[in-house]
């Protein structure tokens, strides 16, 4: 009897743990997917792979596609798919070059420099992009084209409209102030990081102790308090975290001399200064944010995964699901846009070949981080993860040294081994 | 005689040829329960979902409390207070109850962003008069059991003071206990005051449930009836046959005498 009692006793207390934290086991699995990974290249590199200089590296590559998979989640969630992401990023930086550095900063019209230029620039992609996914929206949504055809024939299109544009040349350098989108180039130095990463503490556990007085106020179950306090002191802890490791990549000394030299002044001897949190991850957290707020809290997001999991009840709801189409493609080409101005600040220039296969990485991303292509299914944080668990795979696969064939067939792989494990674990579940 | 709450008069709606619903004229009284019954491609569902907005009429009228009513979305059909359960219940699986209850016309925050807490409240209330056993509200409808999500249709339906419901089927994936629920429901309903249109097979349902009847036959109305006027066999002439019975005012569908005698 004490035999069956023991095992039988100690599994529900597990569980209970993770009921009463009521965290998501999925995202949980992904994180740990995650550490496993970078633990494994940290061994393999002999503690290259986790220094404070590479995970620095690893977020500002993972930028610009994290900001598109977001969109792609969107996309997919309602059963459609957008081969066109790499393409229209390069027509959108395309656009955005030509305008600061041929229209804008032309000596009639603002003048080389102008602080207004990155600005002005940045919101002359973001219509261009709204208005191309608009348009390739109405066709999948009014004209009943499949999403599938309409972007694939995007995907041509854009890339040589991109071209067109730029008469195949590389446009640049770009305006100084728009290219500190791009991520080294601008970052927020270490006190403002400390403020920036404080706020958002202050932020996230403001939002639990509402949510719990929310659900309290109505009588509802809410999370013991020690699962609270858990939950909470775990997020302050990955926030400051990850703050203070942005903070302890420094400048290399010439470069800071330099700086010092660029403003008339001499460098203290031994200065030590940290870059902080680059301003293209400020661009995405705030894009993530906003992504998850229209996802969960608003009736757009509630449309989306409606008609995602049953197009029939959504349109018998009165939801016009063909106008949602035009605006889940219209958000998809603003958010290409973004990540067209991360991607070309980055780079310092627009290039023809830019974004180029970024279609075919937004989408792995958003499917490892468990977009189901079914529809109905996706987070935000998912996709974001996913972005940064493929940049991982492929930078870290790139300092090991492993053959460039290789490594592709290894990103492949992983793809498609994510997404079985995520139907079993779905099957398991019952979800 | 009082205003019918619906009327709809010479209704047709074709689909490349086939006359889904051919010149039906039916009405629906406060209070009453109207049974539409023919076999499986008869034009019932199409019909009433000319009512419910989904299909579009090319021709004919629909009065609404003796006034022209103009439906041309489920949204339309909404602003009239007119309120459909699906037989295939129209079920978004991926949200959670009260999420599909709301679908559409979700309660919000004074900023505008959709209020959870508050639909969850009103879920749980409503659940609670519906159907007490009924505790999942933060799974995804798909895995609830077939009376639950029936339920959560049916809520749905009731919730935003109908005043005309339609429901296709209603109990056709329901067991014994669940389908009595339904059939209490209705009663409690037909107290209330709303006009119910009752889509069914089962002969048996229609006779318990129903105080009229309307039997459809290739897409044109063979007849009308009140239940306590004709027979279960008067019935299933009408839906096998399109025999108009002599307790029953014959519709453009019925079968002509000489025609069945040949």
């Amino acid at each position: 009897m004490s035999d069956t009692a023991l095992p039988g006793s100690k599994r529900p207390a597990a569980r209970n743990l993770f009921a009463a934290l009521q965290l998501d086991t999925r995202l949980l699995g992904m994180i740990g997917a995650f550490v496993v990974l970078c633990l494994v290249f940290n061994v393999f590199t002999d503690g290259r792979f986790l220094t404070p200089r590479n995970i620095f590296n690893l977020t500002i590559q993972t930028v610009s596609v994290a900001i598109m998979a977001t969109g792609m989640v969107f996309v997919i969630v309602t059963r459609h798919i957008d081969l066109s992401v790499g393409s229209l990023l390069a027509t959108v930086a395309a656009v955005m070059a030509v305008v600061q550095t041929d229209l804008l900063a032309h000596p009639d019209v603002l003048g080389l420099g102008h602080p207004a230029i990155w600005v002005l620039a940045l919101i002359a992609g973001i219509c261009v992009g709204v208005a191309i996914g608009a348009f390739q929206g109405w066709m999948i949504g009014y004209l009943g084209i499949p999403a599938f055809i309409v972007t694939l024939g995007g995907l041509l299109v854009w890339r040589n409209v991109a071209w067109f544009i730029t008469s195949g040349q590389t446009i640049g350098p770009l305006n100084e102030t728009f290219t500190m989108l791009g991520g080294i180039g601008g970052t927020m130095g270490e006190t403002a990081s400390w403020v920036f990463g404080l706020l958002a503490v202050g932020i996230v556990l403001w939002l639990q102790v509402a949510s719990r007085r929310r659900r309290a106020s109505h009588g509802f179950p809410v999370k013991p308090v020690w699962a609270e306090l858990a939950l909470g002191a775990i997020t302050t802890v990955a926030i400051l975290g990850f703050v203070a490791i942005l903070n302890a990549y420094h400048i290399p000394p010439a470069r800071l001399k330099r700086m010092f030299e660029a403003v008339g002044e001499t460098m203290p001897e031994g200065l030590e200064v940290g870059y902080g949190i680059p301003y293209s991850v400020v661009l995405l957290i705030l894009v993530a944010v906003a992504m998850t707020v229209v996802a969960r809290r608003t009736r757009l997001g509630r449309y989306i995964f409606a008609t995602g999991g049953n197009p029939d009840a959504a349109e018998l709801s009165g939801i016009n699901t063909r106008f949602l189409t035009v605006k889940i493609f219209a958000i998809m080409g603003g958010l290409c846009a973004l990540a067209g101005a991360v991607a070309s600040a980055r780079l310092g220039f627009s290039t023809n070949d830019i974004g180029t296969l970024d279609e075919l990485r937004v989408i792995a991303a958003a499917v490892i981080g468990g977009t189901a292509l079914a529809g109905g299914v996706g987070t935000i944080y998912g996709a974001i993860l996913g972005a940064l668990i493929m940049q991982s795979l492929q930078s870290g696969m790139a300092m090991v040294g492993v053959d460039a064939p290789l490594q592709n067939i290894v990103v492949g792989v992983v793809l498609v081994v994510a997404v079985l494990v995520d139907i079993i674990y779905r099957k398991r579940t019952g979800e | 005689m009082a205003t019918p709450l619906v009327e709809m008069k010479d209704m047709c709606i074709s689909f490349g040829g086939v006359h889904a619903v051919d010149h039906v004229t039916v009405d629906l009284f406060p209070g009453e329960v109207v049974g539409l019954l023919g076999h499986n491609g008869a034009g019932k569902s199409t019909l009433i979902k000319i009512l419910s907005g989904a299909y579009k009429a090319d021709s004919g009228q629909i009065l609404i409390n003796g006034e022209e009513a103009h439906i041309h979305s489920p949204r339309d059909a909404r602003s009239y207070n007119i309120e459909t359960i699906y037989q295939t219940l129209a079920l978004a699986d991926n949200l959670d109850a009260a999420s599909n209850l709301f679908l559409g016309r979700e309660l919000t925050t004074p900023f505008g962003f959709v209020d959870d807490d508050a639909m969850e409240a009103e879920t749980r209330k409503i659940m609670g008069k519906l159907n007490p056993n009924f505790k999942k509200f933060h799974a995804p409808v798909k895995a609830l059991s077939g009376g639950q999500r029936q339920s959560v249709a049916i809520a749905r339906a009731v919730y935003f003071n109908a005043k005309i419901l339609i429901m296709d089927e209603p109990t056709a994936a329901l067991g014994v206990h669940e389908t009595q629920m339904v059939a209490e429901l209705i009663e409690e309903l037909k107290k209330q005051g709303l006009g119910i249109f009752l889509i069914s097979h089962d002969i048996h349902d229609v006779f318990a449930l129903c105080d009229r009847l309307a039997v459809m036959k290739n897409g044109q109305l063979v007849g009308t009836a009140k239940t306590t006027d004709v027979t279960d066999d008067d019935v299933l002439g009408m839906i096998i046959l399109g025999k108009c019975p002599p307790g029953a005012t014959p519709g453009p569908g019925a079968l002509v005498e000489e025609e069945a005698a040949s």
